[in-house]
């Protein structure tokens, strides 16, 4: 069982690579050696990793490992974190799916939001005043530890008491 | 099933199941004939993202997609503007699924045709139904037959290489082009007929429609709407493309804009930001580069609001397009519910070229299954269709054809957990064996239908994309089923 395990987290590995390699081409080529996913690579840097605790919609809070330089949806692709439906454009401002929510503090540290990554923004379920998309807010030491909640994507109609017709 | 019997039944399929599956892209899972069978009827975003969350939420689900063209992908393919090829990323996770060892495709099947709902619901436990939008709503006006009128629908599936409109042939000698409609399919529209051929050249068009493009005439498109620039269906990235459209300027009515700067303070910031733009664009004396820019475009493009059509109007003894007729109308109430009354002041337009933007439409396909006509969805709650059982739909046959790739989804999600709920409870019995493809697939092979398989699309693919390389392209589509299969078939 373990064998094949292996093989199909290879596949999927591979098939991540295909995608995130596509994300790299798509930002003109900004390739960062910290995107290999080989251990090894991150072993010798450990003292450089960043830390970010992410709120699934259960509201469990998963605290994720990346490097400076990663994207938040890097993040959430390298660490398998599997939030339903996240980041369908791979990274490309073609989506709103990596839609995150922060609080006041670390939304401050974020920096400038471009219009294109406003135009998309704005298309998000549950938008709020410091919501950013993941695939835009590049990981620094300064951001260590911080909170990112992954929203709703759609009013679930299971909510309510009466079904709508 | 007694407990005994239900583990060795698993026991027996777990060993197989670890045999064959895991390997991804070679060999599928052999499964125990008592694990549930799905069925989904479309292969486009909602077939694949209702498969996604089936496959993924229980271990023992296998999926089988059929489509009725030889291609996967749908509006992904189809309908996805070739300018914008980021959004045709999803196409590697659908791609993922579909090499999943639990999941099948099977193209050029004609559900309705080729196999009916009856014969699948025998086969399978669920069939979840998504096979989308394929008519478009008609303007209902005189004229509307002439040449030189097309649905968005035809002439978007035309650009995109549908094989059933390959034969459009949109006659583009003219100068000026009426889109009517406000939402992101016509701005799409108007896009590709203004965009500078240097640029389509380099994207997945077809070549027929590139070179018809090369030889258009077309130098001005008015983007007609029966409301104002409040109620426009257009979002603001696709707005900004235009504005930024090379060798392009706007030109619109600036008295359609009175009352429109008070009103923006009050607008949630989507609508706020997407009307700035607008009235930016429309009425602000722009800086001293965007003037010369705008001064030396060859071509123009324009919102016209409060125009309702009522009539295309014919070239003296000719049976084409010549002008459109537009009545004016105004807004009576405010934001997303305004409505259009007509004040009987009517204008008419030159034009060679009306493309109506308003809408597609779903169809029956098979007379077994619920379908408001009215709607033109089949009546569900949360993707289980109405007086029905085991029958469920996702994406826009659910909901009705709007939104984007991301809506889609997450409407396929909901469906998908309607489905396991059922199964879960016991409303969807799934204890009984079903023979699923087996069964199905015999029945094919019997009429005469050739699957085609998902390696086998991969040929398509490979062909399509060496054919591109060699012009500079992603991909040189394939333009016929023809084609299609025999390259499958090779």
């Amino acid at each position: 069982m373990a064998l094949v395990a292996a093989v199909r987290r290879l596949a999927q590995v591979s098939l991540r690579e295909y995608s995130r390699k596509r994300t790299a081409v798509s930002w003109g080529g900004r390739l960062a050696a910290g995107r290999s996913l080989t251990s090894g690579t991150h072993a010798l840097r450990s003292d450089n990793k960043v830390t970010v605790h992410f709120i699934n919609r259960d509201g469990e809070k998963i605290a994720a490992k990346g490097s400076p330089g990663d994207s938040l949806l890097d993040v959430v692709i390298n660490e398998d974190l599997d939030f339903d439906g996240f980041g369908a454009c791979e990274g490309t401002l073609a989506c709103s799916t990596c839609h995150l929510i922060f609080d006041d503090e670390v939304y401050k540290k974020l920096g400038p939001v471009t219009d294109e990554e406003m135009d998309m923004l704005d298309l998000a379920y549950g938008l709020t005043e410091t919501s950013r998309l993941g695939c835009q807010i590049c990981l620094t030491k300064s951001l260590d530890g911080m909170v990112a909640r992954v929203p709703e994507s759609v009013a679930d109609i299971r909510q309510t008491k009466d079904e709508a017709s | 099933m007694s407990g005994r019997t239900l583990l060795w039944t698993l026991g027996k399929s777990g060993w197989t199941k670890r045999l064959h599956e895991g390997f991804s892209g070679c060999g599928k899972a052999f499964l125990s004939s008592s694990s549930p069978k799905v069925c989904i009827v479309g292969s486009g975003p909602a077939g694949f993202y209702t498969a996604q969350h089936l496959i993924k939420a229980r271990q023992d689900v296998a999926v089988d997609i059929y489509e009725r063209l030889p291609v996967p992908f749908g509006l992904v393919r189809f309908g996805v503007a070739p300018d914008h090829p980021e959004v045709k990323n999803v196409i590697n996770t659908f791609t993922q699924t579909a090499k999943h060892s639990r999941c099948s495709f099977y193209g050029n099947v004609n559900v309705g045709k080729d196999v009916s709902v009856v014969e699948l619901q025998q086969a399978y436990h669920a069939i979840i139904l998504s096979y989308g939008a394929e008519g478009n709503r008609s303007v209902g006006v005189p004229g509307e037959d002439l040449a030189g009128v097309y649905s968005a629908k035809d002439f978007v599936g035309w650009y995109n290489g549908l094989p059933s409109c390959q034969e459009l042939s949109p006659d583009l000698s003219c100068e000026t082009a009426v889109v009517l409609g406000q939402g992101n399919v016509a701005l799409d529209v108007a896009r590709i007929l203004l965009c500078p051929v240097d640029v389509l050249k380099q994207t997945d068009i077809t070549q027929p429609a590139l070179e018809a493009l090369a030889q258009s005439q077309i130098r001005r498109v008015l983007i007609v709407g029966r409301r104002g620039p409040m109620q426009v269906a257009c979002t603001i990235k696709e707005l900004r493309e235009m504005v930024n459209l090379p060798d392009s300027r706007p030109e619109m009515v600036a008295a359609d804009f009175e009352g429109v700067t008070e009103a923006l303070k009050d607008l949630p910031r989507p609508r706020k930001r997407l009307t700035e733009l607008m009235l930016k664009t429309a009425v602000e004396t722009p800086g001293e580069k965007e003037q010369r820019r705008r001064a030396s475009a060859s071509r123009v493009w324009g919102f016209r609001f409060f125009r309702s059509p009522v009539e295309i109007l014919a070239e003296p003894g000719r049976g084409r397009a010549a002008g459109i007729r537009l009545a004016v109308s105004r807004l009576e109430g405010s934001g997303e519910g305004a409505r259009a009354v007509l004040t009987g002041d009517v204008e008419d337009v030159s034009c060679g070229l009306v493309i109506s933007s308003i809408g597609y439409k779903s169809l029956p396909i098979d007379p077994t299954v619920p379908f408001d006509s009215r709607r033109a969805i089949v009546p569900n709650s949360n993707g289980r269709v109405r007086q029905a059982t085991g029958l469920y739909c996702s994406g826009w046959l659910k909901t009705g054809p709007t939104g984007v790739i991301a809506t889609t989804m997450n409407n396929s999600f909901d469906t998908a957990r309607s489905l396991l709920e059922d199964m879960d409870s016991g409303t969807l019995d799934v204890s009984a064996a079903k023979p699923g493809s087996q069964s199905i697939g015999a029945l094919l092979e019997k009429r005469g239908v050739k699957a085609v398989t998902f390696s086998k699309w991969e040929k398509i693919d490979s062909v399509e994309m060496r054919r591109g390389e060699a012009c500079g392209k992603p991909r040189e589509k394939l333009l016929s089923v023809e084609e299609m299969l025999k390259v499958a078939q090779t």
